[in-house]
């Protein structure tokens, strides 16, 4: 009895004495991106590769492709090559992150290309966390030598996706209308690219008058409005066999077919007997259904990522203003409030926010909310720009924007642009000629 | 006995009553307050006669006159106004445009709700009760405020003492935070509505370099769907890594040996 009281005390003693875990908590931190190098690739065994080969200097290009696709996200910040102290080939092998953190860079990437007996191109690239000192993803990627640009574009996402959590969106392409010719006498062509505005190729020869190109999100095919003969038809396009065929002719105005998610219907709006109205149309059997009866007009309709939904937009209330219903037309929810009119409604394929156009006091904005209608944001302002498209992973828009022409006509011009959710990173994206109508594919390597 | 005990009772009542006569102090007067003097301060005219110094005479005179010049002001002659023929009958409306325009005119005896001066009595009459409501909000703003000045002193003050269940000073605390915030590079991408908290455990050396670090709920990073928490554990882990040697309080390491850093970028993400 004596021991235990002894032994009891003395617990209960030191217990006393004993000091609490310090807990710190920590809700700030750097909003900056990330700084990354990115090492330059390098050949293995140059004398392998053939003289048409090295003139391609791809292990240039391929390191410059993944450092502008990570730059132009936003969320990492590439480091001057010139500072980088380590050699290409010894960075691959066993980097010295000492090196490396002395340039304060967090994460490196570098890489290596070989050729193969059969002809082809294989690239490694590592991903390397030089604070603490260790590879995090790598991957080797085969293919022919032409198509590097797309390996870069691979690579760019593996990283995106380590670094971020999320899928990437830079192995996918766009396509848009080009436009050229004086605005009277305005040749439009479907042209395609891939998203940095690289590759960039015309679909059709600009002698009808095309619009609207939206992608199908389950395979290489586009859905686009054409005007033959003055009368609208609703065209399919096969992009890799370059297959055309006619989904129907439409009476009247027809606006914006779009791809359901699965792909099998398309849906849109018509004008029948002067209303506008939505309507889907199954591909395989051409049976068109209609899903609003209202007498005012809606139009831009767009399905929600897991097609249940279907949001547009109407001028029922007596404004133009953006409404949410089932998949089959069944109760219609009004979800904008806000003062101006809200059109263009587009259900991102993340599924939780839908992007807008939105004019107000004669400017355009573009904007998000969510599919409640609540949390909306404006992202963009200016004097004309509409038509959003969403990047496959749900966190870039993409729009087109028209400058303001002169009095005399002259000047003006349209272009692409995309931002980002958080409304700070907005870039223009290089077209040959002015461009309107941007749509946005799924991801190429899925 | 009873000769010496008598003798000595007769001697001490004596004593007593010699005491009581002559000495002053035990007898207690009542404290009786003093009176207050009133003093009014007058001119010394009111009362004297008495010259002033020629000196101050000077002064006093030139005072009075600038006071006399200033109110005896010549006041302007009438306006002669002719009367105004009516031409025609007037209307009732313009009749009452009239009487409107009337009113705009100075009537010394009217005197203004806003101008008008209230006698003590007049003003109890004078108190609204509706503005009760405001009185009583204007109170609780003051009240609010000397909370607000109090609890900041008391902040202040264990600032500047042990908090004594973390076993270092708030100020030593908020020292530590600067470093990391510094080093934590947070992930852009991230959501930030879904629970995204990351623990490190670090154990540290008594020159603030790091022991150990270590993720408490380490076995989430390789769970399905745990993508964004993975990102977020990796991105603290370089934080802790950047900032290694921390600079510590150079005394009690007992009580910062071990740390636990709580990560939450929700606020920092939600902008």
């Amino acid at each position: 009895m004596k021991k235990f009281c002894i032994s009891f005390f003395s617990i209960l003693f030191f217990t006393q004495a004993s000091f609490a875990l310090v807990k710190i908590d920590i809700t700030r931190g750097n909003l900056e991106p990330l700084p990354t190098a990115v090492s330059k690739f390098y050949i293995e065994d140059p004398s392998k590769f053939s003289e048409e080969l090295k003139k391609l200097k791809l292990e240039e290009k391929i390191s410059e492709t993944i450092s502008n696709n990570l730059k132009r996200s936003g969320l990492f910040f590439i480091i001057d090559p010139k500072s980088y102290i380590q050699s290409p080939n010894i960075a691959h092998v066993k980097p010295t992150f000492q090196d490396w953190a002395l340039i304060k860079a967090q994460i490196m990437v570098s890489g290596k290309l070989v050729i193969d007996e059969q002809k082809r191109l294989r690239v490694e690239f590592r991903l390397w966390d030089v604070v603490g000192g260790k590879e995090i993803e790598g991957l080797a990627l085969f293919a022919t030598p032409q198509s590097w640009r797309r390996i870069a574009h691979i690579i760019s996402d593996k990283i995106y996706e380590r670094m971020t959590g999320e899928s990437g969106y830079f192995d996918t392409r766009i396509i848009y209308v080009a436009e050229s010719g004086p605005k009277d006498q305005r040749v439009k062509k479907l042209a395609i690219m891939d998203q940095d505005g690289s590759g960039n190729k015309y679909l059709t020869l600009g002698n009808e008058l095309v619009l609207t190109p939206r992608f199908n999100p389950t395979a290489q095919m586009i859905t686009y409005m054409s005007y033959f003969k003055n009368l609208p038809r609703v065209y399919l396009l096969n992009i890799e066999t370059g297959s055309q065929e006619v989904v129907g002719d439409f009476p009247g105005m027809t606006f914006a077919p779009r791809f359901s998610p699965d792909g099998k219907k398309i849906i849109m709006s018509f004008a029948k007997d002067g209303n506008s109205d939505i309507y889907t149309m199954d591909l395989s059997s051409r049976v068109v259904e209609q899903l609003t009866t209202h007498p005012s007009i809606d139009t831009s309709p767009s399905y929600s990522s897991d097609g249940k939904y279907i949001t547009f937009n109407s001028d029922r209330s007596g404004s133009q203003q953006i409404y949410v219903m089932r998949s089959d037309g069944s109760n219609v929810k009004r979800i904008s409030f806000g003062e101006g009119l809200y059109g263009t409604p587009v259900w991102s394929p993340r599924g939780d926010l839908i992007a807008f156009t939105k004019i107000f006091k004669g400017n355009f904005y573009i904007g998000v909310m969510r599919s409640d209608g609540s949390g909306e944001r404006l992202l963009t302002e200016n004097f004309y720009q509409e038509a959003p498209s969403w990047s496959p992973n749900g966190r870039v828009l993409i729009f087109y924007r028209e400058k303001k022409s002169g009095k005399s006509g002259t000047g003006g011009g349209s272009s692409l642009w995309s931002i980002d959710l958080t409304g700070y990173n907005e870039r223009k994206i290089d077209t040959p000629t002015d461009a309107s109508d941007p749509a946005w594919s799924g991801l190429l390597s899925k | 006995m009873y000769k010496s005990v008598s003798q000595s009772v007769l001697f001490h009542v004596l004593f007593v009553l010699f005491t009581v006569v002559s000495l002053p102090f035990v007898k207690k007067e009542a404290i009786t307050a003093q009176q207050l003097i009133t003093v009014d301060i007058i001119q010394i005219s009111e009362k004297t006669q008495l010259p002033f110094a020629p000196k101050a005479r000077e002064i006093i005179e030139k005072i009075k006159k600038e006071q006399e010049e200033r109110v005896v002001t010549k006041q302007a002659p009438p306006k002669i106004i002719p009367k105004e023929k009516l031409k025609a009958v007037p209307l009732p409306d313009q009749v009452k445009n009239k009487k409107k325009e009337e009113k705009t005119k100075q009537n010394p005896e009217e005197i203004k709700e806003l101008n008008r001066q209230s006698s003590e009595f007049e003003k109890k009459e004078l108190f609204d009760p509706n503005k009760i409501a405001a009185l009583i909000d204007k109170s609780k703003e003051e009240t609010a405020d000397i909370q607000k000045k109090q609890n900041l002193e008391l902040t202040q003050n264990q600032d500047s003492s042990v908090n004594l269940n973390k076993g270092i000073t708030l100020s030593q605390e908020d020292a530590i935070k600067a470093q990391i915030y510094k080093c934590w590079n947070i992930p852009l991408g991230l959501p930030f509505d879904q629970d995204l908290l990351v623990r490190i455990r670090l154990k540290l050396k008594q020159d603030g370099s790091i022991l150990s670090s270590e993720i408490l709920d380490h076995a989430r990073m390789n769970q399905p769907g745990q993508g964004y928490y993975k990102v977020l554990a990796e991105s603290t882990l370089r934080a802790v890594k950047l900032c290694d040697p921390l600079k510590m309080p150079a005394t009690g390491y007992e009580k910062w040996k071990d740390l636990q850093l709580n990560f939450d970028a929700k606020e920092m993400l939600r902008g």
